[in-house]
């Protein structure tokens, strides 16, 4: 074992005045560092290892028989290792607790057995052998000899004996003399500090002089002693006032060979003073120079003490052997830490390396394939980042600056460092980091934080962390730049339902909002403003878009604020800013805003921005926000069509093309719109886009050319480009929004007789009806009305229905629905249909009428506009007319005459007309007062509504004048 | 002084130094006086001496290492003659308060630049650090430091190599220690 070792092991302990180790910090470093080395040595020097102790080792351990195994002999409470030397005698042999060793072979072994008693055993053995060396090598090669010449001395032994076992001897005190150096300089640092005095240095070098004083010839003194008994709860027994000089105590020593010596030890050193006064008091007075320590002042002034002190026993004399070693060794070695930090660093990485290499090979065995590549990347990441961790966590600011700016330099965007600062329980410490006053430390982990906050396991972790309460307290910050970050980290985080709510609910909103009003907004934005309004709106964005948050905002006052952003040109505010707009124009309030406060002038400017992402979200704004009809409006006024119109050129950005697509979906729902779409030959470029687009993309250009299909010229064009046979394609599709838009072009390209015989030869009439099978009432609905101007263009249209096998019977069942609109339509249907003779038969089989009566009691003008128009068809066939009159459908019929609506009073008169064909039927019209109503309308400037009322009204005239012709004729 | 006499001082102070105003220099005068007349040291009249200086920063800024106060100090006294008169005390404030980012880089520089040798070097860094960590890491040393900042790979730091990092990363201007006063 080491020699140095033991010595610097029982500084301490011969301190204390016992022959133990303290279980001190430093001595277990040491303790381990001894056992790393014994455990390693058998594998390392095997040679050396099997070497024969001159003594064993002997000790009392805390092991018992049970815990060897292979490789011993074990007899109830002894234990004898298998391995012999040349005598035959055991190398290891434990019996009633005693130890005796007798290799490094077996002491490596034992280390290795014993695990977690590890350090008691090798404190006990170092205990009980305390110049092992002695015992290892021999007498001869002991400590006692001298301090630094030992080592010369064997060397000179074993030049003069020769043989192998010399050899072996000199390589083993090489390699203790190794150890002992290693385990000095690691416990330099340690020893270095405590150059300067303190009451515990003094008092262990009082207690130990006073161990070798007293009467005697041989003793260092005669006497040593405090001046004070009175110890502060310190150490110190200085009185307080001089205290503050550092003073720790007064000793007076009495030598053999001179007067008593009164001296005064300070933090500073040791010292004369000028003796005891008269009385108690001492003065204070330094009469001499300053020494490190009691022991030095004693040399200078005893030759005694320095006589006696080299015959005294050899603990004395290793303290003094090893104060200078020592002091030379920090000098050393502090020359060294500067010279070798370099390779040091590339040694110990490369060795963190090997070690993430092997314990991602267990992980290999769990999921191989996904774990191969990187595997080293990932563990070299993880085990600097845990370095770095190291730093952040025990450093002072400074110290915490530089490493949270040396995480920096990893690849934070990569995930195996995000998850690894997660691991390494880096996070909270960041997180905490924030808790603090250091601007600097909260800059520093902010960054991080918003680096690795692009991972979705990381956002969630300092939301449970509560990373976002604090982040909302910075918002307060006097220090612009850490408002910035804080914003720029929440717009991260918050992209998930729970972490918007935190924010809001920590009022994080209004003080975001406020990050937006710059005092210099107007003519001139500072750059510092642009980028506090930046992050503020990045932050806003992100919180939009859970509805409660839309409304915290508005009433925080944002959109004033945006709209005022909004007229800058920083492509990097404008964004964000946007963005924002887009997320909340999903509430009418924010629509109506962004129509009254101007915004969409600036909106349609920035669609000629040279910033896709920009125009992206531009055009998404007007999309959603088109669904007004005032919008669209402006957006025409403020040219805003054209450019839309061109930027269907740009077919590779796919978000940029179903927001525009979006955006002239919407617009050309007003007619004007829609003109002006044709003169830049929109509807062209929409039909080259209706293949090969994602899903997102065809929802909006189908959606915009059935909006542009209301006008005849359109629907030639599209047919012309070639568009029907991809737009009925599409009535195979699945999405059901798709559908819906599909349903509706294809109605709408249907109304041109041309075009309907192509969708005919495609069979695209049974696609549109299977439709009606979709469960989703829109679906329904859109097919429905869709049918309607094919069943009214296609050629033989009534045997094509019939043609349909159960389609009639279909959509009479429809009839059945609860959805307003789906009722509606097929009503508009069941009219169209209702035109085929034979047709009408079926659907009157399947019940039509009844159904249809049911539906009389509505307020929907637009559903008894329809259900009139059907009723009006059905009334030729059979019985029918009879039939609507005993299902009660006149009477709610006659009341649609007191609607607002022309047009449901046309398709009333059509529907009164027919059932007026039946006596019953008038009489019911005539008690339900239609006469008056219908007299009104007989002077209408619409021919069929006259027409109609007129004959209705004749039809009444004729069976009154026929019953009074019964009764009086 | 003379009334006259604060005023061109003032005025010529405003147009020699960029970063306060004429009222800001005026208080600026107005405290080194005070702080002057308060003073008994043998420079009373013509300016502050170390310890007053390292007092007035110490209450002031809050700034409390003495190493660094005195750095500070001998980067304010341009002269070298070992009193700060009042030019050097507005101007120096100029730099520790408003200073540009370049101004700045070379006011830290400096003060970590120990001998004064155009370089920081290890030695010198070390010496900075060596209080910064408050647990002792078994085998290892505060060397980050040098690894991240020294772009050009020589051992040690030179100015251009202190500019280059500063720029990329503002946080490191202070990265030996603190030296500017905080802003709060």
């Amino acid at each position: 074992m080491g020699v140095t070792l033991a010595r610097a092991a029982q500084w301490t302990a011969a301190g204390s005045g016992t022959d133990t180790l303290e279980i001190t910090p430093w001595n277990k470093s040491l303790l381990n560092q001894i056992i790393k080395f014994t455990e390693d040595f058998s594998t390392k020097h095997p040679q050396e290892a099997a070497y024969v102790f001159r003594e064993p080792l002997e000790w009392k351990t805390c092991l018992d028989s049970s815990a060897f195994g292979e490789g011993y002999e074990i007899n109830e409470a002894t234990v004898q290792s298998e391995a012999k030397d040349k005598d035959g005698q055991p190398l290891l042999i434990l019996s009633a607790s005693t130890l005796r060793v007798r290799s490094f072979d077996q002491l490596s072994r034992l280390l290795r057995i014993a695990v977690e008693k590890k350090l008691k055993e090798a404190q006990a053995c170092l205990e009980a052998n305390r110049d092992p060396i002695v015992k290892i090598l021999g007498p001869e090669y002991g400590t006692v000899e001298g301090e630094d010449t030992s080592i010369l001395h064997l060397f000179d032994k074993v030049e003069k004996e020769s043989g192998l076992e010399t050899q072996l001897k000199m390589k083993i005190i090489l390699l203790l003399h190794q150890l002992d150096l290693q385990l000095l300089n690691s416990s330099l640092k340690q020893i270095s500090q405590d150059v300067r005095l303190n009451p515990a240095a003094v008092n262990n070098e009082v207690n130990l002089l006073k161990n070798f004083s007293g009467q005697g010839e041989d003793t260092v003194l005669e006497s040593l002693e405090y001046t004070s008994d009175y110890m502060f709860s310190n150490g110190c027994r200085a009185p307080p006032w001089r205290q503050v000089h550092g003073e720790i105590c007064y000793l007076v020593i009495k030598p053999h060979d001179t007067d008593p010596l009164y001296i005064t030890c300070s933090t500073a050193g040791v010292f004369l003073n000028g003796g005891q006064l008269k009385g108690k008091d001492i003065d204070y007075e330094r009469k001499s120079d300053l020494y490190k320590d009691i022991v030095t002042f004693l040399r200078e002034r005893s030759p005694r003490f320095v006589e006696n002190m080299a015959k005294q026993n050899q603990h004395m004399r290793r303290i003094i052997s090893m104060w200078k070693v020592l002091r030379f060794l920090a000098n050393f070695r502090a020359f060294m830490i500067l010279q070798k930090i370099g390779e040091k660093e590339n040694k110990a990485s490369s060795s963190l390396e090997d070690v993430g290499e092997s314990s991602s090979e267990t992980d290999e065995d769990e999921q191989p394939v996904r774990h191969q590549e990187g595997n080293t990347d990932l563990s070299a990441e993880y085990w600097g980042i845990q370095k770095l961790a190291k730093y952040v966590k025990g450093g002072d600011p400074t110290a915490t600056v530089i490493a949270l700016c040396s995480m920096r330099d990893f690849n934070l965007s990569q995930e195996s460092c995000q998850l690894a600062i997660k691991d390494t329980g880096c996070l909270e410490v960041l997180i905490n980091l924030l808790d603090t006053e250091e601007i600097k430390c909260q800059a520093g982990s902010l960054k991080i934080l918003k680096e690795i906050s692009q991972n979705v396991l990381i956002r969630h972790a300092i939301a449970d962390l509560g990373g976002l309460e604090i982040m909302v307290k910075i918002l307060d910050s006097p220090d612009t730049n850490l408002k910035c970050l804080a914003a720029e980290t929440i717009a991260n985080v918050a992209r998930f339902k729970r972490a918007r709510k935190t924010v809001r609910q920590h009022g994080g909103i209004k003080k975001l909002v406020e990050l937006l009003d710059c005092i210099s907004v107007g003519s001139s934005y500072q750059a510092k403003d642009t980028e506090t309004a930046r992050c503020g709106a990045l932050a806003l964005w992100s919180l939009s878009k859970s509805a409660i948050n839309k409304k915290a905002i508005r009433r925080a006052g944002g959109i004033p604020l945006l709209a005022r952003w909004l007229k800058c040109s920083h492509t990097n505010i404008l964004i964000p800013v946007v963005g924002t707009l887009e997320e909340c124009a999903s509430e009418p309030s924010y629509r109506l805003a962004i129509r009254t406060e101007g915004m969409i002038e600036n909106l349609v400017k920035n669609l000629s921005s040279e910033h896709e992402e920009l125009q992206t979200h531009c055009a998404s704004a007007i999309f959603k926000c088109a669904e007004d009809e005032e919008t669209r409006d402006l957006v025409r006024k403020h040219e805003g069509l054209q450019p839309l119109s061109d930027l269907l050129g740009n077919s590779e950005n796919k978000q940029l093309l179903a927001a525009v697509t979006g955006a002239i979906w919407k617009c050309a729902i007003s007619t004007e719109n829609v003109l002006k779409f044709q003169e830049y030959k929109t509807v062209e470029t929409l039909v080259t886009l209706l293949t090969d687009q994602p899903e997102e993309v065809l929802i909006n250009v189908i959606g915009a050319l059935g909006e542009c299909c209301q006008e005849q010229e359109n629907r030639g064009t599209i047919r012309r480009c070639g568009g029907i046979a991809p737009m009925v394609k599409l009535l195979t599709a699945t999405n059901q929004a798709l559908l819906v838009n599909v349903n509706k072009a294809v109605g709408g390209c249907a109304m041109e007789p041309e075009n309907m015989s192509i969708i005919d030869s495609l069979d695209g009439v049974r696609l549109l009806w299977s439709l009606l099978k979709n469960p989703n009432p829109d679906v329904q609905a859109s097919a429905a009305w869709a049918l309607c101007p094919c069943v009214e263009n296609a050629k033989n249209s009534g045997e094509m229905v019939r043609s349909f096998v159960g389609g009639l019977e279909l959509i009479v069942n429809l009839l059945k629905s609860k959805d307003k609109e789906v009722l509606t339509s097929v009503c508009a249907a069941i009219a169209n249909i209702a035109k085929d003779e034979e047709n009408l038969a079926v659907m009157t089989d399947h019940g039509v009428v009844p159904l249809l009566s049911k539906l009389a009691n509505t307020n929907n003008n637009k559903l008894r506009r329809h259900l009139a128009e059907a009723i009006a068809h059905c009334c030729m066939w059979g019985s029918n007319r009879v039939a609507f009159g005993e299902t009660k459908a006149v009477a709610p019929l006659a009341r649609y005459l007191k609607s607002k609506d022309p047009l449901v009073h046309r398709a009333t008169a059509l529907a009164l007309y027919q059932l007026s064909e039946d006596p019953n039927n008038c009489v019911i019209m005539h008690e339900n007062g239609v006469v008056k109503l219908l007299l009104a309308m007989v002077g209408s400037t619409d021919d069929a509504l006259q027409e109609a009322a007129a004959g209705c009204i004749a039809n009444i005239r004729r069976l009154a004048l026929a019953t009074e012709k019964a009764k009086y004729g | 002084m003379s009334r006259k006499g604060v005023k061109a001082l003032v005025d010529s102070l405003t147009r020699s130094d960029k970063h306060f105003n004429k009222s800001e220099v005026e208080c600026l005068v107005k405290l080194f006086d005070t702080l002057v007349a308060r003073a008994s040291s043998e420079y009373a009249g013509s300016g502050f001496d170390r310890t007053m200086f390292r007092d007035t920063l110490h209450s002031a800024f809050g700034m409390t290492d003495d190493v660094v106060l005195d750095r500070v100090f001998s980067i304010f006294d341009r002269d070298n003659d070992g009193c700060i008169t009042v030019v050097e005390w507005v101007e120096g404030l100029g730099v520790l308060l408003r200073g540009t980012l370049e101004e700045k880089m070379k006011f830290c520089f400096t003060i970590y630049d120990l001998n004064g040798d155009g370089y920081i070097s290890k030695e010198e860094m070390f010496q900075m650090l060596k209080n910064s960590l408050l647990i002792q890491p078994a085998d290892e040393e505060p060397d980050e430091g040098v690894k991240d900042l020294d772009h050009d790979h020589d051992g040690k730091l030179s100015f251009t190599d202190f500019e280059k990092t500063v720029r990329d990363e503002n946080l490191l201007l202070e990265a030996f220690g603190p030296c500017l006063p905080d802003i709060k």
